[in-house]
């Protein structure tokens, strides 16, 4: 990568600040994610007793059900995503206005209600299966419900929506130019949409898909919804069913590095492309789907769009409509006011530092500094991949030692545990990888030549950060504002944590109904969070026109 | 509002803290009190006199849910004029979190279902006892702690369910029986990561040892009808669709089912009455070992044993009243007399962990 496209000079004053701040900024949000993998300082007898267990017994089944998680949800979120993408940025056909951004409205659910409204319906004792058996007989034939193969596919609803996304920027980036460029030159069409278009959005691509997956390494809600064990099963059993955090906190950090290892190996495996477009889309030129093809097309996308979000969506509505009457209270008032101001508040915070992160390595002084600011960031976003609840512990311990410090220090009382300060750091250590993201494709977009460019037409730096980056940067800004948002709605293990009193939120709402089994009394609270989450949604696939070409 | 009740809150940990005020004379001095109060039963429900020294709130860290709880704190705070403040949550991070804050904490009160959990607290020091005679009254021993670190509230029996047009209850005596070949493919098991099933299991290594438990479990196991449940409702629901003829669940669920549909054709079954009796676990309570308001805590702990909120247990979840003397409502009281296992619950903790290391070599999911 080029190093001549610092918008500040090496040496001054400004720079210095920036890179000394975002270095900062990432020791900050690291501190809780090194408390955990400290906790390998610690392996007494009593530990070394549950790791020769967990060895004997499920280590293995669960390491390979991970797999099998992580490659089923990685092909499905890639299929899901890149093809409906394709389809509604670049191909025209039936009712495409519509789906572009309906079918980022599943990004809304969370993947733990998903799940048990899955369950709810296809179920041996729910609706679909009972009215079968009653048309076939009690042995007609139904998929195994709780199968890894259905697992998969929950994931894949929910969480196709950030490659969708990120996909369909990057194509509508291309248009159809690096599309007919391949033509030309004699490629068949789907040999030019794997050779040509796929490696140009590759980066947009694996960063979505990256984001699903630490989602799914992280997710406890749905795979204990639907009995699936994985490696998060351990962490969870570990500390909740033999007592001991420790061995949790340590299979955890085995978790993160995991997913350094693969983020390292992605990293290195596209280290010397780099991909910009060269003009502006000049025209919204796409291709006309006609006949068999445009009803296919058309097809597809309802599809999708019935069974990700149509069908659940159907379910809740029922299931509050029994319900309604005694559930909704005035305090739904609160809780829909905590959940949008805490997401509110994560959501610029977390941005923030995101850019802040992005902007430090980008103008690192020199080589040394660039890897130094890449090591943090790299740390500093690992969090997504964190259970939530082990993540809060990493939290808890973390603050109650600052408090305890300032406490002895200067005679102050308490103030980070049980505050909100305490929840939105949360909030920053685990969605920094999800604003992380835009933030860092944004700025990629932003070629060289244009700071260098303002740089030589005698541009001050601050201009230049002031006309060129912020400008250009503002989608993508933008995009990992209101992902973090939703995200942050969606949040539950760390928010019933660290929350102080009172701060009870539809998540917090939804998760004491589903834990005694009232599914249908989590409907209301579910369904006002996605309620919720709707019109961030679509701001986001508004939004997502106007972001960079070439990310 | 929040940041005064932060600020109060903080003072009072303070105030608590300091080395003038030891803890542990508060409790005793504390102890005292109701102990004398009480002369007689009916003075039971007579408020405290005010120990003025720290009239706060009540800080309640609970990982019962609040539509459970709230009521019976609300009427708490009607009756007595003391505010209890909520934190809901799991029980593992619950614990975790008043591990972490320590002498710092805000919690007068944990608050949590299962006595696995409450042993696991007590057992890393986070509990401090109480003597209470009123407690002592109220609930019987073996759903205390023997040192008076937490008691039971409210009693929940985990027993054997059946389908009324499949079994008959004849072919139904104990949980180890359900291990027999004759259920093989008409089992259906929650998921062994619940701790209601860890405590089962634990009670029975208690009975009959581990090699014993572990033979029953594998039985289970190859009996299973289908994979684990991630619910007792499902499972309740599983059977009466026909998915499986035999299962074990905790009452109040089947009451839940029964709400919603009278006519449901699963019925309960009272398991192990020849012989240990039906396997029973808690809610219950502790003071925590830092706690500030220890004389609201132990006041709010013995109230929860009394007549009313005791009713309160039954109706607003199923359960079985914590204190003898009390009747449970009739939906309840449909399901008949039974035997209780009157193991101490506290076993259920300490064998917890053979419990889960047995249920993984036995692969019950």
């Amino acid at each position: 990568m080029p190093l001549s496209d610092q918008a500040l000079p090496a040496s001054s004053y400004q720079n210095r600040l920036l890179q000394a701040l975002s270095l900062l900024l990432a020791a900050c949000v690291s501190v809780p994610i090194i408390v955990i993998i400290l906790q390998w300082g610690t392996l007494g007898s009593g530990e070394q007793v549950i790791w020769q267990h967990l060895f004997d017994t499920k280590l293995g089944r669960l390491a390979l059900n991970t797999l099998i998680l992580v490659f089923g949800v990685g092909a499905g979120v890639t299929l899901l995503g890149v093809s409906l993408a394709w389809l509604t940025s670049v191909c025209e056909f039936p009712g495409r206005r519509i789906f572009e951004w309906a079918l980022m409205l599943p990004l809304a659910i969370p993947g733990y209600v998903m799940a048990f409204v899955f369950l709810g319906i296809f179920s041996y004792a729910g609706p679909v299966q009972t009215q079968l058996r009653s048309w076939f007989g009690v042995n007609s034939w139904f998929p195994d419900i709780q199968s890894p193969g259905a697992v998969i596919l929950i994931f894949s609803l929910v969480l196709y929506p950030y490659v969708f996304l990120l996909a369909r920027t990057a194509f509508l980036a291309q248009g159809r130019s690096t599309m007919d460029a391949a033509r030309v030159l004699g490629l068949p069409p789907f040999a030019a949409f794997l050779r040509v278009v796929i490696p140009v959005a590759r980066p947009a691509i694996v960063g979505g898909v990256a984001l699903a997956l630490m989602e799914t390494l992280a997710d406890f809600g749905a795979v204990s919804v639907f009995g699936y064990d994985t490696f998060t099963t351990a962490i969870y059993t570990s500390w909740s069913g033999l007592f001991n955090l420790t061995v949790a906190a340590q299979l955890a950090s085995l978790l993160l590095l995991f997913v350094a290892v693969a983020m390292t190996l992605e990293q290195y495996g596209r280290k010397h492309q780099r991909y910009t477009q060269n003009e502006r889309r000049k025209t919204s030129r796409s291709y006309q789907l006609r006949g068999g093809r445009a009803v296919a097309a058309t097809l597809f996308c309802c599809l999708i769009l019935l069974i990700a979000f149509v069908i659940p969506v159907t379910q809740l509505l029922v299931w509050v409509s029994n319900n309604f009457a005694t559930d909704l209270d005035s305090r739904y008032v609160e809780f829909f006011l905590h959940t949008i101001g805490l997401a509110a508040m994560a959501a610029v915070t977390t941005a923030a530092i995101a850019l802040l992160l992005a902007l430090g390595k980008r103008m690192a002084a020199s080589t040394g500094m660039r890897r130094w600011q890449q090591r943090a960031e790299r740390i500093a976003t690992l969090g997504y991949a964190l259970p939530g609840s082990v993540l809060a512990v990493g939290i808890m311990l973390t603050f109650t030692w600052v408090d305890q410090l300032l406490a002895s220090a200067f005679q102050m009382q308490a103030i980070l545990v049980n505050s909100v300060v305490a929840l939105l750091l949360a909030y920053v250590i685990r969605f920094l990888a999800v604003a992380h993201a835009p933030v860092e494709s944004g700025l990629l977009g932003i070629k060289p030549s244009v700071i260098e460019a303002a740089r030589s037409l005698g541009a001050s730096p601050s201009r230049v950060l002031r006309e060129v980056y912020v400008p250009m940067l503002k989608p993508g800004l933008f995009t990992a504002l209101l992902i973090v948002f939703v995200d942050v709605m969606k949040e539950m293990p760390a928010t019933l944590m660290v929350r102080p009193f009172g701060w009870d939120t539809l998540a917090v709402r939804v998760f004491q109904m589903t834990t005694e089994g009232q599914w249908e009394r989590a409907a209301l609270p579910a369904l006002t969070l996605l309620l919720a989450g709707l019109i961030p949604v679509i701001l986001l696939v508004k939004n997502s026109r106007f972001m960079p070409r070439g990310c | 509002m929040l940041s005064r009740i932060t600020l109060v809150s903080s003072f009072l940990i303070l105030a608590a803290c300091s080395r003038e005020a030891p803890v542990q004379s508060a409790a005793e001095a504390n102890v005292a009190t109701p102990a004398a109060e009480i002369a007689d039963s009916t003075a039971v429900d007579a408020p405290a006199p005010a120990n003025t020294e720290s009239s706060g709130p009540v800080v309640v860290y609970s990982s019962r849910q609040e539509y459970l709880i709230k009521p019976l704190f609300d009427r708490f705070t009607e009756e007595t004029g003391i505010e209890v403040q909520l934190q809901t949550g799991e029980d593992g991070p619950l614990i975790a979190r008043l591990e972490a804050e320590g002498d710092a904490t805000f919690a007068d009160i944990l608050y949590t279902v299962d006595a696995g959990n409450l042993w696991a607290a007590a057992n890393k020091g986070l509990l401090q006892p109480l003597h209470s005679d009123v407690l002592e009254k109220n609930i019987p021993a073996h759903l205390r702690d023997p040192q008076g670190l937490w008691s039971g509230l409210s009693v929940r029996a985990r027993t054997i369910v059946y389908s009324t047009e499949r079994v008959d209850p004849a072919e139904l005596s104990t949980y180890e029986a359900l291990a027999d070949p004759k259920w093989k493919g008409k089992l259906c098991l929650r998921t062994s990561k619940k701790v209601y099933n860890m405590s089962l299991v634990a009670t029975m290594i208690d009975r009959i040892g581990v090699e014993a438990t572990e033979e029953v479990v594998r039985g289970w196991v190859a009996n299973l009808a289908t994979r684990v449940f991630s619910s007792d409702n499902l499972l309740i629901q599983a059977i009466a669709a026909g998915q499986c003829d035999v299962g074990i669940v905790n009452t109040y669920y089947l009451g839940q089912e029964q709400q919603q549909n009278p006519e449901i054709p699963v019925k309960l079954f009272w398991a192990n009455q020849e012989v240990s009796g039906v396997h029973v676990n808690i809610s219950g309570a502790g003071i925590t070992k830092y706690a500030h308001n220890v004389a609201g805590a132990a006041k709010l702990i013995e109230w929860l044993s009394t007549d009313e909120p005791q009713h309160m247990f039954s109706d607003l979840n199923l359960e079985y009243p914590a204190n003898p003397a009390i009747e449970p409502i009739e939906l309840v009281k449909s399901w008949g007399d039974f035997k209780h296992d009157t193991i101490n619950v506290e076993t259920a903790g300490r064998l917890q962990t053979e419990a889960v290391m047995l249920m993984d070599r036995a692969d019950y999911r």
